[in-house]
């Protein structure tokens, strides 16, 4: 093996001095808190895990509060397979089914309803929602806040007060937390309870120390620099391996139908649109969703193999290495319908929200914006295409009508300013514009009934 | 927008009619509301020109700020407003009833049932349009914190006596209105837009000459028609036919008839303050008269067509019975009236100028429940709402096809009947999926099983689900806790009731994250202070 010498910025040694460095104040610090912000597959739950292991070995106890169940489990899970002795308790409601049954066989875990059950262990672990019915208990020294961008102001305010000080770990590019009513009336005030709990974390503590992960080992080298340009433009960041060292190739050759085009042209250059006729359609457009079933299918059915860094033989291309996304649960649905209609069934379809934080080898994503008449914020909101268009390892197939860009500019941004908000950068419009121009280059045009 | 509301709009243009939206009320309209219709100065959002106020459809009172810049008159104006308001407000505050009201007993900790006063009926303030909402906060806030001479004999500009309570009431109100679902105060363009769809957007429908317009068009004339000329038809003098709902007025009122008439009042004051003897005066006192009462009958030429446009909205809403949680949400709108009149006896001050973290916090966690609880209800109290939601794939109705009993394993069985629904409907099931039907008025839980055939077949689906609660206690169900086969059911994706949030930290006890408690110094830091000069700033 000879050592890479392609370039003199070794991402490992990037991110290696970073990781030293969060765990360098996060327990030798002064400060109550530390932030750390994470690009998309930068490594952002080994960070949380490893930090968990060097509190607890240091003999200090710790709280750690993730957003959904889900996330919890997979943490406790991360967290018994580097050390299988560590005394883990992990706190859930008492709900039916309210943890991963694979919790069970984990003997270094305990789990109760109840957080006097679990006192006096290392690492105490539950969802925000679950920890604020926790009360009357002696704070912990230490917490760890996972995705953190995506907890809302007024839950950090409900659980605060559980412990002393923290490390909040997230993505900021991901989808802000959201309201289901209005919530102007805050807007500006620098503990807005519809915002995200770093914005008043900040807001409140300028001095505290703020890191970022500078690696994404998930993206590959053809989508780091666009995501990272469209998405944070201001803090920039690279992908782990280069061109050539992940590729994807299939077995069946292509038979020159519009989603097998696609397919071929994602393989070779990470990115592919699928980019149907212009019309306006209901969000269920039945002629997309039927196009992104057929590119799943062909998937499958074309013997894939993906090589990368993670093995020295190619990986077979199966149904769970495959995700695919909507803006909508209804489109969701339909997606799901029209797969089993094709006899697949074990492919996972979700929205942007529930596809936070998962990875997959190939994504095939609606568009949130085809067909439609109009581009609202929900729509134009950054973080769902940024979601959307940042799961993969290998490749992202997008399925859009035709006239996007056309439509983006009949739609300017028209959100109100608020005064003493901070705005974001980009703005949804102009990032969806720059993953627009990029695909422009990957487009294969397609009339489904051809 | 839902599916079934674009298809009920298509259907409005098609038809041009507007096309219901419900079939019952959801709101919930007092007996006795009071009505406020009120019109602002052009370019001043705090200067109230003019109102119309009453709760007798045929004798409004009419109130006018003939100069409106001009502070004392503007007094007089909120003073007049508060011996209209408040003692419609009082009435209310009167009459109470026993009940029972859950509160943590500060020695023990516990929670124990305390019985307290509920005022048995609530005030109901109803204004024309959304921007009216908004108006009633903007005197809430302008009026609050003013001091009448009483209070504070050495303030510059005494407020009236009972205006500073006014803004109170009125600061309630507004913040009431932000509740979904509550009915303290309405605007009358959304309960109309609620209730039915027209064939134009959501923006237009903010018109109330418009929206009635659709759904009551004049006979023999389409509501698109009748929509156009209410929006734009003018008059020999290039005055709009319908006058907007307000509060801002048309500018060509306000160029070609109100600047002049307001003129001609400073005028006339002018040369009465000029006036040299007793003769003179009483002339010149006159000519005041005349100018006043010339802008008197101008505001009242401008808010008495949108005034009888209310009444005819409320009678057509009156059509519509009251859905049955509607009762019970006004219940909630009472208990905020009786807490608010509480606060005042009790001598607490006005509502802040902006809430502290923890209010905010406990402010919108109510609200998202209360949108939450509101969704659920509406759709159960009204089957065209349920049918929307139906067609969302949010819920399913069908015929019960077959019962199976099952038992849950374990030490105690329980039973777990299988139940069989064939449904034309095509909702979002996924592995066991949670769903309910409401069981005499509460709610019971059912898991989703599998699909009995093929999804989506000619015959509908069969949706197989697991009953897996409000059985009883005993191994066999309760007699009529299961449903049997040819039973029509109607089972919905989300939860009928909300479970309310976890309790946040006492004000006193904010957490270091949200800058400590509120009054300490670095409290608030971002809004109290002015951005640092930059150079941009001059030219």
């Amino acid at each position: 093996m000879t050592a890479p010498v392609s370039s003199a910025f070794s991402p490992g040694a990037a991110a290696t001095r970073a990781t030293d460095a969060i765990l360098r104040d996060t327990l030798h610090g002064t400060h109550r808190g530390v932030v750390v912000d994470s690009p998309p597959g930068a490594g952002k739950s080994t960070l949380v895990v490893r930090a968990a292991l060097e509190l607890a070995s240091a003999g200090r106890p710790l709280m750690i509060i993730a957003q959904t169940n889900a996330q919890v489990d997979d943490l406790v899970l991360r967290l018994a397979e580097k050390d299988d002795e560590l005394p883990v308790g992990r706190l859930h409601s008492s709900d039916t089914d309210p943890y991963d049954k694979a919790l069970d066989d984990l003997p270094n875990v305990r789990k109760s309803t109840k957080a006097a059950d679990l006192a006096g262990l290392d690492v105490v672990i539950s969802t925000a929602a679950k920890w604020a019915h926790v009360k009357g208990v002696e704070p912990w020294r230490h917490a760890i806040v996972d995705e953190a961008y995506q907890m809302r102001s007024d839950a950090l305010l409900a659980v605060a007060g559980l412990f002393e000080r923290a490390l909040f770990v997230g993505d900021p590019g991901q989808l802000d937390p959201f309201a289901i009513v209005g919530s102007e009336q805050w807007a500006g005030l620098s503990y807005d309870p519809s915002a995200s709990a770093v914005t008043t974390l900040l807001a409140h503590n300028r001095e505290l120390p703020q890191h970022r992960l500078p690696v994404s080992w998930r993206l590959p080298a053809s989508a780091a620099p666009l995501v990272s340009g469209a998405f944070y433009p201001y803090t920039p960041f690279r992908s782990g391996t280069d061109h050539g060292d992940r590729q994807l190739a299939f077995a069946v050759p292509s038979d020159g139908s519009g989603p097998d085009r696609v397919i071929d042209e994602a393989a070779e250059a990470g990115w592919g649109l699928l980019e149907l006729p212009a019309r306006h359609t209901p969000r269920t457009d039945p002629e997309a969703v039927r196009a992104v079933a057929q590119v799943v299918r062909r998937l499958l059915d074309r013997g894939g193999a993906a090589t990368s860094e993670r093995s020295e033989e190619p990986v077979p291309l199966t149904a769970d290495r495959i995700a695919v996304g909507t803006a909508h649960r209804d489109q969701a649905a339909s997606v799901r319908s029209a797969l089993a209609a094709l006899g697949v069934t074990d492919v996972v379809v979700d929205t942007a929200n529930r596809l936070q934080g998962r990875e997959y080898d190939v994504t095939v994503v609606l568009h949130p914006l085809s067909g439609r008449p109009d581009a609202t914020a929900f729509h134009l909101e950054t973080g769902r295409l940024c979601v959307l268009a940042s799961r993969h390892r290998h490749a992202c197939i997008v399925v859009c009508r035709a006239g996007v860009s056309e439509l983006l500019d009949d739609h300017p941004s028209t959100e109100p300013v608020q005064l003493g908000v901070t705005v974001k950068f980009p703005d949804g419009w102009e990032a969806n514009h720059a993953v627009l121009a990029t695909l422009g280059e990957h487009r294969v045009a397609w009339r489904p009934s051809d | 927008m839902s599916l079934i509301a674009t298809l009920s709009r298509l259907e409005a243009v098609r038809t041009g009619r507007a096309q219901p939206a419900a079939t019952v009320r959801h709101r919930h309209l007092s007996e006795r509301p009071l009505v406020l219709v009120p019109l602002i100065t052009a370019g001043e959002a705090g200067a109230p020109l003019g109102a119309l106020v009453g709760t007798d459809r045929d004798a409004p009172r009419l109130l006018v700020v003939p100069q409106p810049r001009d502070r004392d008159l503007r007094f007089t104006f909120l003073a007049e407003l508060a011996d209209l308001v408040l003692p419609y407000v009082d009435a209310y505050g009167d009459v109470v009833e026993a009940a029972e009201r859950s509160e943590t007993d500060p020695e023990t900790g516990k929670r124990v049932k305390v019985e307290v006063d509920l005022c048995a009926n609530a005030p109901q303030l109803i204004v024309p349009s959304r921007t009216g909402i908004d108006f009633v906060r903007l005197l809430g806030r302008a009026m609050r914190f003013r001091r009448t001479a009483e209070q504070d004999p050495e303030a510059p500009h005494p407020a009236p006596p009972r205006v500073p309570l006014l803004g109170r009431w009125l600061t309630h109100f507004g913040e009431r209105a932000r509740v979904p679902g509550s009915s303290l105060l309405l605007a009358l363009t959304d309960l109309l837009a609620r209730h039915w769809a027209t064939g134009q957007s959501s923006v237009e429908d903010q018109h109330l000459g418009a929206l009635l317009a659709w759904i009551d068009p004049p006979e023999g004339e389409s509501g698109d028609a009748a929509a156009r000329r209410a929006e734009l038809a003018r008059d020999g003098d290039g005055q709009l036919l319908c006058p907007p709902a307000g509060p801002a007025t048309d500018p060509a009122f306000d160029n070609k008839l109100l600047a002049p008439a307001i003129e001609r009042y400073d005028r006339a004051r002018a040369a009465l303050a000029a006036a040299e003897d007793g003769l003179e005066a009483d002339d010149r006192f006159g000519d005041l008269t005349a100018a006043e009462r010339e802008i008197r009958a101008l505001v009242e030429s401008r808010t008495r067509p949108t005034w009888d446009a209310v009444w005819r909205g409320l009678d057509l809403l009156r059509e519509l019975p009251e859905g049955a949680h509607a009762t019970d949400r006004w219940t909630r709108d009472r208990w905020s009236f009786t807490g608010h009149r509480d606060r005042i006896i009790a001598g607490e001050p006005p509502q802040p100028r902006r809430d502290d973290a923890v209010t905010a916090a406990n402010k919108l966690a109510t609200r998202e429940r209360e949108q939450a609880r509101l969704d659920a209800q509406e759709a159960l109290d009204d089957p065209l709402v349920m049918a929307g939601r139906r067609l969302a794939g949010e819920a399913f109705a069908g015929e019960v096809t077959e019962v199976v009993m099952a038992y849950s394993e374990g030490k105690r069985p329980s039973p777990r009947p299988l139940v069989t629904v064939r449904t034309d409907d095509r909702p979002h099931l996924g592995e066991r999926t949670k769903v309910y039907r409401s069981l005499g008025g509460k709610p019971q839980a059912a898991e989703f099983v599998g699909y009995d055939g093929p999804e989506g077949g000619d015959h509908g689906n069969l949706v197989v689900l697991r009953i897996v609660d409000k059985m009883g206690r005993g191994k066999e169900p309760e007699e009529g806790s299961v449903p049997q086969k040819g039973d029509p059911v109607c089972f919905t994706l989300f939860e009928h009731d909300q479970r309310g949030g976890a309790k946040l930290p006492d004000p006193e006890e904010t957490p270091w994250t949200h800058g400590g408690p509120p009054g300490e110094p670095d409290a608030v830091p971002l809004p109290e202070q002015p951005d640092p000069p930059t150079e941009e700033d001059t030219l």
